[in-house]
């Protein structure tokens, strides 16, 4: 059986968002969300890393074509995210708080349903250089 | 001469546009950044004075000094901002990583005290895109 490895894609996109809840008041959006809860937005630089785990094809020596991934986060998230208000250009965010940790679900989620059952993934997203989430919690 | 850099960071909205020109020109000029629900970016402001060391203590300024004198002045209208609509500094003026390192350094001169010497701002708008401005 062939050993299984985790190879990782690093991409990259900026975005404006805020952090609102919409059953809050503005006060209590505020006082919970405090600058980022901001009515004009602000913005980031996304750092994504997404981490692919399955054994190595014996005929190409990969565990996925790094470039095909590539392909794949480019057309499924970049595309969609890159250079857009996460809270009004997004049908994703259009309901849903886009923090980080939504934004982490709602990338696996879109890049699993391209990669299938085959591949274990692993999101991690940098909202700034300090700020990080991952999806899904690695158990040790 | 040494020169001294302190690193300070915000997080803002924007979008490049000019109104003078047709939202087709716009798209043309400035491609996705001119996305008119605005974009952002974490920015990373680099300032660096210069002068000799003080005898006394050694520093050419208290760094912790210059530190918040920029987020006082500086950082405290950017960080969590939309740069287009809420900045009285970047009003009427294209929010390029050009301009603004110019309209921070604009900001943040007159508050310095008369001994520092205000050599460099350095504004990186991601990891890869960068400006200097030494006035």
């Amino acid at each position: 059986m062939s050993r299984r490895v985790s190879v990782f894609r690093k991409e990259h996109f900026n975005a404006a968002h805020r952090l609102f809840n919409p059953l809050w008041s503005d006060e209590k959006n505020k006082a919970v969300f405090g600058l980022c809860s901001n009515e004009h937005f602000h913005g980031h630089n996304y750092e994504l890393i997404v981490k692919v785990t399955g054994p190595i094809d014996p005929e190409t020596g990969y565990v996925i074509d790094l470039k095909k991934l590539s392909d794949i986060i480019k057309a499924t998230i970049l595309d969609r995210f890159d250079h857009k208000n996460l809270n009004l250009d997004t049908k994703e965010f259009a309901q849903l708080n886009p923090t980080a940790e939504n934004i982490a679900v709602v990338i696996y989620d879109l890049l699993h349903s391209q990669l299938g059952e085959s591949y274990e993934l692993h999101i991690r997203l940098y909202e700034t250089e300090r700020n990080f989430v991952e999806y899904p919690v690695q158990l040790p | 001469m040494v020169y001294v850099t302190r690193l300070e960071h915000f997080n803002a909205a924007h979008k490049l546009f000019n109104p003078e020109w047709t939202r087709e020109k716009n798209e043309d000029v400035f491609g996705a950044c001119a996305n008119e629900n605005w974009h952002g970016h974490n920015y990373e402001l680099l300032v660096t004075i210069k002068g000799e060391p003080d005898p006394e203590t050694g520093f050419v300024y208290d760094v912790k000094k210059l530190s918040s004198i920029i987020k006082e002045k500086v950082i405290s209208q950017l960080d969590h901002k939309n740069l287009n609509i809420e900045v009285p500094f970047m009003q009427g003026k294209l929010c390029s990583t050009e301009n603004l390192v110019i309209g921070i350094w604009q900001q943040l001169l007159p508050h310095l005290p008369k001994e520092v010497l205000l050599h460099c701002i350095r504004l990186y708008e991601t990891p890869r895109i960068y400006v200097e401005y030494f006035g």
